[in-house]
């Protein structure tokens, strides 16, 4: 397992070493978001709404107040008010104020969970009897949660203020449509007419949720020189930090947020719901303050990912080359607008050529949680669509589904959908392999099928910081500010040896907190391998010029005569030709040739690739039943270069699972009263270990050339192709199209039942 | 409303005063409903009563060549009795779909039973097994048969002070078998969409001497569909047969719409599982070559 797979080139990139924090992790040590204690804590607790849509008349907390044990007691009255900001700031202060309201409703609850007030006392017990004493005088109004409800005319309005963006005039009337995007190229009218084939359906799909492991979860201290120190799990302590200094309106500076290690997040850690809330406990106590979220809290209040109701029109020549695309997609975004929409967008057609389409994407408000991003946010909705559509169009024109897609497959040097050329993408590469898999080609059984899609996603690249320092011993620390959610710490050790020209185990990497490193944007958008990535390179780099020099001292000889190999320094010319120190030797004189060697090194690179997949997957359909049992799967992906493999598999093969528990069973299910009728694990049913067989990840590696070792993001384009791959395969295994997720076993029957 | 004692009698004399002694009390077994139902809200317990270091309640044995199941048996224990799961493998085959290896560690059948879940697992199993449970109570000890204990979802026959102390399971007859299936949209971890329980006799001319088919979450209670047995009884299991005991599954189905399920897809999956369990039994039996 530990053999250098590229081994001509790297001596430690693409090597499977253990990761750093494994040990801790699987002996439970390790400590997590609500794992976190801090001396003299007050515990908080949250009174939630359980209406979904309510102007709040009153709330009186008197009784509450007067528990002994309580110390603490706070309202949305007691958050800034952060209007001003918007009208000075537009869009940006806009959204802070959404999420403020979101941290704690001000004059209405939206959904059912809605924070609304929140008590810290001496125990949890003293805090939940205090929540029970806490009066509200609702006016209960009427809800919606469904897009197309929502959408209506004659819809309970979220806002009397909400005038639909982006529309070529601005409407008379208020909506709960929060914007309208488009973008169109060539005459897609003109050519779905002439097209020799054409297909044309709807597709569906509830909300889901991220469904981390670890609940959201906080400890705040708000100290008397008013400073904060926070500690919390999430995907970027610089963003949390941002965030609770913007609501709170205090100086960034004053903020300081300490990452604990993170139980899972897939984007819905990228936000914020209790840190300003457990701030203003904390100030009034003036005692630290935790918060943590149980998973019914976490299901009604935190995430989901929008659920979408998706037009498709499709057309394409004899010969199967696509002509046009028509895309009209409504995603949902709960309380107010989010990024999925534009993200949708983007991620809509842009993996074909395509000389016309047009693509219209609809964000819609409702009654449910705001939404949170969740792997490759707002892709795989519209891509459900679209390759389902694809898959449709290839059957009626006769053609091979790969097929299909490698006759219309962007290319390097073909333009995106936000207008850039594609560089050294792979996704030629990933159908050529799907087609020349056995998976591919291996026999079905009666009642089995077989799909596959293919996706994109653009991945990211973004600001970075690292820092390199080497010890008085020689030994090299890294230090990072992205929390390491997939296998990062490993991945940033192997690139600091490889760089170095040492091994692994002498590397050891630190997520700092925010006053201990320079910025760092938040772990997302598959970027941190890349991004932070090329900083530890750089000041690696740097770490490694510094110690020439050094060496160049003590030798008393030019730097220029001074390589570095293998980890130590050597003397290339002068009297001291063919000596060597290494780095402890440096480490040690190091007081005596200008003090302590470190690096810091800051980036913004915007050369990142984005990443293909390709998914195959057999179902076995029982008929009498409807039960859809996953047979086999292979997920194929343009990476780059894996610099870790194990956790590049493993992102594919997290990746391909979460995308097949939204396709079979995973929903968000709101009843009448606008409640969500499965806040747990029970009923909100993601996949269990043995509803799955092993995922087989096939890693097709064409490098990125802007980064030195090659590396694309990987962590979120696995998530996108498995809705159509699975309902591909489900469709040919019972001959019906499975056109609405999830696809659970009654709706599977009943399909094929009204088909029989 | 707040726990005021968690008591740990070590005979059922004292468990049955200290449930008889405070009206609300509850009888703990494995606590894998009742733990959860406290932190959630949904049982109001003022006091527990363990019932675990009870002698004699925690094991198997045998009553003549019938079984009797102390109530604090967890359901992993049933898997390592060899003449248990040779005599009633359906019913050790329900008790261990329940949850988790780590659920059933815990989790006993009599508190399956006594939580009166219409989905409830073992139940339907025990139902079609004949299956009998002794009660022990302030007015001395009785013994029912297992379905007469669930009266309605989360309500029970059982009296003020009356606990479950074990289960009993009746010689297996020669040429019989059982066995028990559930739907769920998983592969585990979940709550019975429906559930089937069927428990035969074959004889040597692999006709059908004795049937009796229950059915779990299909009505508010588990039901024991007596014409589906009829409908079996005397035949060879032709289609003809099975069709007429699917139907009288179909009929005594009385099943609700909720999230786990709909009415119509509920009917149609007791007959489908009804038929499956029948022949998994079948089998079991012999009687199939
Ligand atoms: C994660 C999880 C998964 C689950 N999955 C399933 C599943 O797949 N199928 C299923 O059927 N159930 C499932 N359950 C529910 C539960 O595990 C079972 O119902 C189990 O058999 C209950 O047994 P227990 O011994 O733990 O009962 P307890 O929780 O101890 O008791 C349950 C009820 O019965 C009463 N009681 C207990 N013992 C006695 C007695 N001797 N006399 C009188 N009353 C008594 C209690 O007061 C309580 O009201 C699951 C539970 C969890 C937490």
């Amino acid at each position: 397992m530990n053999a250098p797979e590229k081994k001509d080139s790297f001596r430690l990139v693409g090597t499977r070493p253990v990761r750093p924090d494994g040990v801790e992790k699987v002996t439970g040590k390790a400590v997590f978001g609500p794992d976190y204690k801090a001396a003299n804590m007050l515990q908080g607790a949250i009174l939630r709404s359980p209406h979904p849509h309510a102007r709040i008349r009153s709330v009186d907390t008197k009784k509450a107040a007067a528990l002994p044990g309580v110390k603490a007691i706070v309202t949305g009255d007691d958050f800034p008010n952060l209007e001003d900001a918007v009208v000075q700031m537009g869009e940006a202060a806009g959204n802070i104020a959404d999420l403020a309201r979101n941290c704690m409703a001000v004059g209405k609850v939206l959904y059912e969970g809605h924070a609304l007030a929140a008590v810290a006392a001496t125990s949890e017990a003293i805090a939940q009897e205090a929540l029970g004493l806490i009066d509200v005088d609702y006016e209960v109004l009427p809800h919606v949660t469904g897009i197309l409800d929502a959408m209506r005319e004659d819809a309970p309005l979220l806002y009397e203020d909400n005038f639909t963006k982006g529309l070529d005039e601005k409407p008379e009337k208020p909506s709960n449509v929060s914007m309208r995007i488009q973008q169109t190229q060539g005459d897609t009218e003109a050519a779905l007419k002439s097209a020799a084939a054409t297909v044309t359906a709807r597709y569906t799909m509830p909300p889901v949720h991220q469904g981390y492991i670890e609940p959201h979860a906080c400890v705040v201290t708000w100290k008397a020189d008013g400073k904060l120190d926070v500690w919390c799990s999430s995907q970027g302590a610089f963003n949390v930090r941002s965030l609770v200094a913007t609501i709170l309106n205090v100086e960034m500076g004053h903020v300081r947020v300490m990452p604990l290690e993170i139980g899972g997040g897939f984007g819905g850690k990228t936000t914020i719901y209790l840190e300003p809330v457990a701030a203003l406990l904390s100030k009034k106590a003036g005692r630290p303050v935790r918060l943590t979220m149980d998973r019914a809290d976490v299901f009604r209040a935190s995430g989901p990912a929008p659920g979408a109701v998706v037009d498709v029109s499709l057309g394409a020549d004899a010969e199967g080359k696509l002509v046009a695309a028509d895309v009209e997609f409504r995603y949902s975004a709960g309380t107010s607008p989010g990024n999925e929409t534009h993200a949708g967008l983007i991620s809509s057609v842009g993996h074909y050529r395509i000389a016309n389409f047009r693509v219209t994407g609809w964000e819609v408000l409702s009654n449910m949680p705001k939404h949170a991003a969740y792997r490759a946010p707002g892709a795989p909705q519209v891509n459900f669509a679209l390759e389902s559509a694809l898959n449709d169009l290839a059957a009626k024109l006769g053609i091979d589904p790969l097929d299909m897609r490698i006759k219309n497959a962007v290319v390097p040097g073909d333009m995106t959908m936000h207008g850039t050329p594609y560089g050294e993408i792979g996704l030629l590469e990933c159908l050529e392999a799907a087609k020349a898999h056995p998976h591919y080609s291996a026999s079905l059984g009666p009642n089995q099928g077989r799909g596959i899609a293919c996706s994109y996603w653009v991945n990211y690249g973004g600001p970075s910081t690292a820092s390199v320092a080497i010890g008085e011993d020689g030994s090299v620390m890294v230090i990072e500010g992205n929390p390491d959610i997939g296998g990062s710490r490993a991945s940033m050790a192997i690139m600091a040896a490889e760089t170095l020209g040492i091994d692994y185990d002498n590397v050891t990497v630190t997520i700092a907190d925010t006053g201990s490193v320079g910025y760092s944007m938040l772990t997302g958008g598959s970027r941190t391998t890349f991004a932070t990535g090329k900083a530890v390179i750089e000041a690696a780099q740097t770490v490694i010029d510094i110690m020439r020099a050094r060496a160049a001292k003590l030798w008393g000889c030019s730097v220029d005569d001074v390589a570095w190999s293998d980890g130590e320094a050597r003397c290339t010319g002068g009297e001291k030709a063919g000596e060597t120190l290494s780095i402890g030797n440096i480490a040690a004189k190091a007081d005596s040739t200008g003090g302590p060697i470190s690096a810091e090194s800051s980036v913004n690179p915007n050369d990142f690739l984005p990443g293909f997949a390709v998914h195959i997957c057999d179902v076995d359909v029982d008929p009498e039943t409807g039960h859809a049992s996953i047979g086999r799967y292979t997920a194929f992906q343009d990476v780059g270069r894996a610099i870790h493999p194990s956790y590049v598999e493993g992102q594919m093969q997290g990746g391909a699972v979460q995308g097949i528990g939204w396709a079979l069973n995973e929903a968000y299910l709101y009843n009448e009263d606008g409640k969500l009728d499965n806040p747990g694990f029970l009923d909100y049913r993601m996949p269990v270990a043995s509803d799955l067989p092993m995922i087989d990840a096939v890693m097709i590696e064409k490098p990125n050339p802007a980064h030195p070792y090659g590396v694309k993001g990987v962590g979120e384009v696995p998530i996108v192709p498995p809705l159509a791959t699975v309902a591909h395969a489900v469709s040919n295994a019972t001959g019906s199209p499975m056109r609405d997720l999830p696809l659970t076993p009654d709706r599977i029957y009943g399909l094929m039942q009204s088909k029989a | 409303m707040a726990l005021s004692a968690f008591h740990t009698p070590e005979t059922i004399e004292q468990a049955v005063a200290l449930l008889a002694g405070d009206p609300s009390a509850r009888p703990l077994s494995g606590g894998t409903d009742l733990i959860v139902q406290m932190q959630s809200g949904r049982s109001e317990a003022g006091a527990i009563v363990d019932i675990k270091r009870i002698a004699g309640l925690n094991g198997i044995r045998s009553d003549g060549d019938g079984f009797v199941i102390g109530a604090a048996t967890p359901c992993t224990a049933l898997k390592e009795d060899a003449a248990l799961v040779a005599a009633w493998p359906g019913v050790v085959e329900a008790a261990n779909l329940i949850g988790s290896v780590q659920v059933r560690n815990r989790a006993t059948m009599a508190g399956n039973l006594c939580n009166a879940s219409p989905a409830a697992d073992s139940v339907p199993a025990l139902v079609a097994a004949g299956a009998t449970c002794l009660i022990a109570g302030p007015s001395g000890e009785r013994e029912v048969p297992v379905e007469a204990i669930p009266v309605a979802p989360s309500k029970t026959s059982l009296q003020a002070g009356e606990m479950v102390t074990a289960i009993k399971l009746p010689k297996r007859s020669a040429g019989g078998s059982d066995a028990y299936l559930r739907s769920i949209p998983r592969t585990e971890m979940d709550i019975a969409v429906v559930g089937a329980g069927a428990n035969i006799t074959v004889d040597a001319e692999g006709v059908c001497t004795s049937a009796r088919i229950a059915i779990g979450a299909a009505a508010p209670t588990v039901v024991l569909v007596e014409d589906a047995g009829k409908a079996l009884e005397g035949s060879g299991f032709d289609d003809a047969a099975m069709e007429a005991m699917a139907q009288a599954v179909r009929n005594a189905c009385k099943p609700i719409d909720d999230k786990r399920g709909t009415i119509e897809y509920r009917i149609a999956m007791a007959g489908v599982l009804a038929k499956r369990t029948v022949m998994i039994a079948r089998e079991r039996a012999g009687g199939t070559a």
